[in-house]
């Protein structure tokens, strides 16, 4: 029996900034005092508050402690472990009171946060099935095999209202439904872990922080669709995550809760991973089937839906990872439990990864219909260095923004639809007065011209022209004209595209337009970026506040300024590549951009 | 994993050794063991140890064992409080492993303060 328990965050952000030596410190640390048999360290998922780590929390006191270093390890155990005096000079500041510390539940991050799909993460260790089951793992499974049929299982889900979490927002209980109803002699389940929006990292520290969950949810699925294989499609380049579900995996197999007659009630599910090579459109549901069945990951057109016609032919079931980490909950809890949280037509909650000029970037699940003011302000602190809030991108490349007048809507899939935007997988990027939205356009264009898989020409050929006449604005060279052949190609592109990646390609660009027009149009009628980041449109320039100090000078990497000790110095704008280290190291504010 | 019951088991096991990370502060009953280096000296850490044990034993999940500095009664050492929700708490001194199977079950489990063992019986 261990007195107190140290986790310590072992998701991908905590261990960059070196979480795994801060456990190899720990435990060196609690076996040069003897403590290793009264305190245990453990590895965990992602706690969510990836700004302040490498992050730990230290049981039963509940001290959450932020941004350790290995060198406040010996302090941690001889003061906290050994004598029960709290490091407060570690403790994450909003929990410090005067009257002690104060439950990281109370929180601003955390108050307005409702775990659902996370709730494990950062409280279990993930590579350890008993920890799993302590925490009430596999009696979902249990209970739906001893007492429920397949289609109980699926009324279930279709009454608690549940939408798939990977962008489109179907309904999960139909599709559930549609598998099941299809007549064949072998069907599939299948997770799609391909998360590749940029920035958005939800579905790897669920499989980080708990992968049985998705597994016991797969299992469950297969038994009301009538599957007896699973197959996890994760991207290679979330190692950690791969770790931990085959780990997850081996111990469910060994366990039988994997395999052959699973509580001995003649039912057989197995799980396989297929790793995929990073490919954007892999996500997309026909090309993530076809690029585990061995094939180039191309789509191809629906109908036939993977309901009917999926992996290897067969009818296939697929969700998303963060979907299946609602499952258990459902049917531990009840359909209505889950429907009572959201609004009406979105039921439970959301995980985003916040990220972009946000105080506290990290990971966060709140009930849908939470305003995006609270997960930027309440939950999400605001906007660094006293700035102003610009937009909030949401859904990626595929999704649209949200400007700051529009800062009070409601988040859920109906509303952010509306507005032109898309709940998408969870990213949330936002944006304050310095961000040029030209050039976000430009460069969500960039990475989905990177990513089309070329099967299809209105994606293909019609991004490329997309990002060529984008390129054009941001370099001054762009007409009103352009701007409106931007807005045409866009609706074409939309309209024809194979595939959501084509059909959703386009939405930052016309977003944008819809928002902040005037911004295009001062890059084309006046050749100015209003937010001054389009480096052709803008000027550096030294006002008469210049007292000839030579420091821009000594520090400019091309010798693009000249002029006298104490005389006002120039700028010569054909040399000038415009990095702008002159007007960061000028002490008297002298220098400016236009 | 044969059965619904194999599955309970591991749960139940798992439960008490987890137990600790719930925060659930307000209805617990807290037991406090004073850790400064006098506590150590007079044998604290034992006496912690053995509550934890002891509470894990009785699957007492509603429990929370922890550590505070100097109580400042030093001579009196080892200082264990013990406060159970919306009660005075009660002060134990000169604890050592055998007594606290005691004061588990006879103040914690069943509510009847040991006496002999506080403060006031010592001074």
């Amino acid at each position: 029996m261990y007195r107190a328990h140290i986790l310590v965050c072992g998701g991908t952000g905590c261990t960059s900034s070196g979480s795994p030596a801060i456990i190899d410190e720990l435990n060196k640390e609690l076996k040069a005092q003897g403590l290793e048999e009264e305190v245990k360290v453990v590895q965990t998922g992602c706690f969510g508050l990836c700004a302040l780590g490498p992050i730990m929390i230290v049981y039963p006191e509940g001290a959450f402690y932020s941004r350790v270093e290995l060198s406040d390890i010996p302090e941690i155990v001889s003061e906290h472990i050994v004598k029960g005096r709290i490091v407060e000079r570690l403790l994450y500041s909003e929990t410090v009171t005067e009257a002690g510390i104060k439950s990281l539940n109370e929180t601003d991050f955390y108050k307005k946060q409702l775990r659902v799909a996370l709730r494990n993460c950062g409280v279990i260790n993930p590579e350890n099935i008993d920890e799993y089951i302590g925490f009430g793992g596999y009696q979902a499974l249990g209970k739906v095999l001893t007492e429920m049929t397949p289609q109980e299982v699926i009324d279930v889900i279709k009454e608690s209202g549940l939408r798939g979490r990977g962008g489109g927002g179907f309904p999960t209980g139909l599709k559930w439904q549609f598998t099941a109803n299809a007549e064949s002699d072998q069907k599939y389940v299948a997770c799609n872990a391909d998360e590749g929006d940029p920035g958005a990292f939800m579905d790897r520290s669920v499989l980080e922080g708990d992968p049985h969950a998705v597994i016991e949810a797969m299992a469950i699925a297969g038994y009301a669709v009538g599957a007896s294989q699973g197959y996890v499609y994760i991207r290679a380049e979330y190692p950690i995550a791969v770790q931990r579900l085959q780990i997850a995996i081996d111990q469910a197999r060994e366990y039988g809760l994997l395999g052959k007659n699973i509580f001995e009630k003649g039912f057989d599910f197995d799980i396989e991973i297929r790793l995929g090579a990073g490919a954007f459109v892999c996500g997309e549901e026909t090309a993530l089937i076809t690029s585990i069945e061995g094939n180039r990951g191309e789509p191809r057109p629906r109908p036939p839906f993977p309901a009917v016609k999926g992996l290897f032919g067969k009818p296939t079931l697929l969700n998303n990872v963060e979907t299946y980490a609602n499952i258990t909950q459902i049917i531990l809890n009840g359909p209505q439990w889950f429907a009572n949280m959201g609004t009406e037509k979105s039921k439970g909650t959301k995980v985003f990864a916040l990220g972009g000029k946000i105080k506290n970037t990290g990971l966060v699940e709140i009930p849908m219909g939470t305003t995006l003011r609270e997960v930027i302000y309440d939950i999400g602190g605001g906007i660094p260095d006293g700035k102003k809030f610009k937009a909030a991108q949401t859904g990626g490349p595929s999704g649209g923004c949200i400007p700051a007048d529009l800062i009070d809507i409601k988040i859920d899939y109906d509303n952010l639809l509306s507005i032109g935007s898309m709940m998408g997988s969870g990213g949330l990027i936002v944006m304050d007065e310095e961000t040029c939205m030209v050039d976000i356009a430009k460069f969500f264009l960039e990475f989905t011209v990177e990513e089309s898989c070329g099967k299809c020409t209105p994606c293909r050929v019609g991004t490329k022209r997309l990002l060529e006449l984008l390129e054009k604005v941001t370099n001054g060279n762009g007409t009103l004209e352009d701007i409106d052949k931007m807005e045409a190609l866009c609706h074409h592109i939309k309209s024809s595209s194979l595939c959501g990646l084509g059909q959703s390609a386009p939405n930052p660009v016309l977003s944008t337009l819809k928002y902040f027009r005037d911004e295009y149009v001062a890059h084309v009628v006046d050749k100015k970026c209003p937010a001054g980041v389009c480096k052709n449109l803008v000027q550096f320039k030294i006002t008469d506040k210049c007292i000839g100090c030579t420091l821009c000078a000594r520090n400019c990497p091309v010798n693009a300024i000249s002029g006298e000790v104490k005389n006002m110095h120039t700028i010569d704008a054909t040399k000038c590549i415009k990095c702008g280290v002159c007007m960061d190291k000028c002490k008297f504010k002298a220098i400016i951009k236009e | 994993m044969k059965s619904l019951a194999e599955l309970a088991a591991i749960r139940d096991k798992m439960k008490a050794q987890v137990n600790i990370r719930e925060e659930n502060t307000e209805n617990a009953i807290r037991v406090v063991v004073g850790m400064a280096t006098c506590g150590i000296a007079a044998g604290a850490r034992p006496v912690l140890n053995a509550f934890v044990e002891e509470t894990a034993k009785r699957n007492l999940d509603n429990v929370m064992v922890t550590q505070t500095g100097c109580i400042g009664v030093c001579r009196l050492e080892p200082i264990v409080e013990i406060t159970l929700p919306g009660e005075e708490k009660v002060t134990y001194v000169k604890m050592t492993p055998e007594k606290v199977a005691k004061v588990v079950a006879d103040h914690i489990v069943n509510k009847k303060v040991v006496t002999e063992y506080t403060i006031g019986a010592a001074e």
